[in-house]
């Protein structure tokens, strides 16, 4: 049977990367080929890096470090950022990268996802959804979380999917960078009403975050960055983990 | 020298990044010239069966690898083992290189459980049948799969099988021909070590 994924995310700004907490406070925390290098050393399932770069000369940084890190580091890699369109889908995919990662491009046009996917495959376009409680509802955010659209989560998870996604990234931008838990609320809400793959993204801070999180048979990754950026948690350690309490991880490198 | 046949399906950068990491000298290419003097040679791809065949025949291609087949060894990945195969069932019926006997179906068709199509994650590799492919891995070591298409009633050619609702084919070997329905590019260590083998063989 396919194992559950352990994910750690990169948030690259000219060329390091970057944290926040709450989507704000950025702090640098390292270099992106050397984290990649550590954290395929130590067992992670799959690599996503985003490119959160504003300037010009800060894409093309970020392209150099996507081929650098595809010429040495062989597992999956996913690719968000700035994907407005399928040639940005083109730029991204001819650097190494296995999926795609849409968010605000998406919901600016939705029918991106749909010619992504008919071009390169379903398992190719990855829905990221940035997601808020506002007035009891799950409010779909754009722009990293600044912006709220005024979308309901649920119907655009559904939307998404209806159009191609192959799979689901659903941040919580209510539990990002608090490290209490993943929003298990928030998850149960998308996991009962989409089919594809869903994974788990903001709030992780503690291996049993993730124990947690599995017990919830819908979800197939966790993701995090924070606290595999500083090594409070190790990826082998945490693996090891969950594959003691009886989750099925991939125990080799 | 590796030739790395590139026929306009799929990204062949992460493959040729693979190879040249372990230290072995590739070509991706399209000149039946390099096909002819290479000394392994790869037949990778992504995306549609008859597409896929309909640019290996029009270019020629698909001559010259049944050809170079028969004296050195291939590994097709993916879709590229797929195309090994007599026939293939994806949207209609179409013909493969018929390098290997079997057919290639829709897993939806077979599989049970409520599991999605594709399959497509991390899965270990149960080894079926001991070859020099495997001189690296031992058996149940994960290995990365996107597919929603597999091969079957080739249990003569199967080497490892990785269970998904019904054992699916993942490498299979006849005479020189090797295919794994896996990314061996995408399996990490295990993956380059699978690689590193087949370069010995």
């Amino acid at each position: 049977m396919v194992s559950k994924r352990i994910i750690p995310c990169l948030d690259v700004r000219n060329g390091r990367v970057v944290k926040g907490v709450n989507f704000e406070g950025i702090q640098d925390m390292a270099d992106p080929v050397e984290l990649a290098r550590w954290y395929n050393e130590t067992g992670a399932d799959e690599l996503v890096f985003y490119d959160i770069t504003a300037s010009f000369e800060g894409r093309a940084l970020f392209t150099d470090i996507l081929r650098a890190v595809a010429s040495e580091i062989f597992i999956p890699l996913t690719v968000g950022g700035g994907i407005n369109t399928v040639d940005d889908f083109d730029r991204v995919l001819k650097c190494g990268a296995d999926k795609v990662s849409v968010n605000s491009g998406a919901i600016k046009d939705p029918s991106l996802i749909g010619a992504a996917a008919k071009r390169y495959g379903d398992q190719c376009v990855v829905l990221s959804m940035d997601v808020k409680r506002v007035d009891g509802q799950f409010r779909v955010f754009a722009k990293g979380g600044r912006e709220d659209t005024g979308i309901d989560a649920l119907e655009w998870a559904r939307r998404g999917e209806a159009l191609g996604a192959g799979e689901i990234v659903l941040n919580s931008i209510d539990t990002d960078g608090v490290r209490g838990g993943f929003d298990l609320e928030m998850l149960r809400a998308i996991g009962e009403i989409v089919k594809i793959p869903l994974i788990a993204s903001g709030g992780a801070g503690k291996m049993e975050d993730f124990l947690e999180l599995f017990r919830y048979d819908r979800i197939d990754a966790g993701l995090a960055a924070g606290i595999f950026h500083t090594k409070k948690v190790n990826i082998w350690d945490l693996k090891r983990y969950l594959g003691a309490c009886g989750v099925n991880m991939r125990m080799e490198g | 020298m590796i030739a790395i046949i590139d026929y306009g399906v799929g990204n062949l950068y992460s493959l040729s990044s693979s190879l040249k990491f372990l230290g072995l000298d590739c070509r991706v290419t399209k000149r039946k010239e390099d096909l002819q003097s290479a000394d392994k040679i790869i037949l990778p791809g992504v995306g549609a069966f008859g597409d896929a065949m309909r640019r290996l025949v029009e270019t020629g291609l698909a001559e010259t690898v049944r050809e170079q087949a028969k004296e050195k060894p291939l590994l097709g990945i993916c879709l590229g083992m797929q195309l090994l195969f007599d026939k293939s069932y994806e949207y209609g019926e179409h013909e493969g290189l018929k390098l290997i006997k079997g057919v290639v179906s829709p897993l939806a068709a077979d599989i049970r459980g409520g599991l999605k199509v594709p399959h497509m994650g991390w899965n270990r590799l149960e080894i079926v049948k001991d070859d020099p492919i495997f001189r690296y891995f031992k058996s149940g070591e994960s290995v990365y799969y996107v597919h929603s298409f597999y091969a079957k009633d080739c249990a003569e050619s199967t080497l490892g099988v990785s269970e998904y609702g019904v054992p699916v084919t993942g490498l299979v070997r006849s005479g020189h021909v090797y295919g794994s329905q896996f990314h061996p590019e995408k399996s990490g260590g295990a993956g380059l070590r699978l690689l590193r083998a087949f370069a010995e063989i």
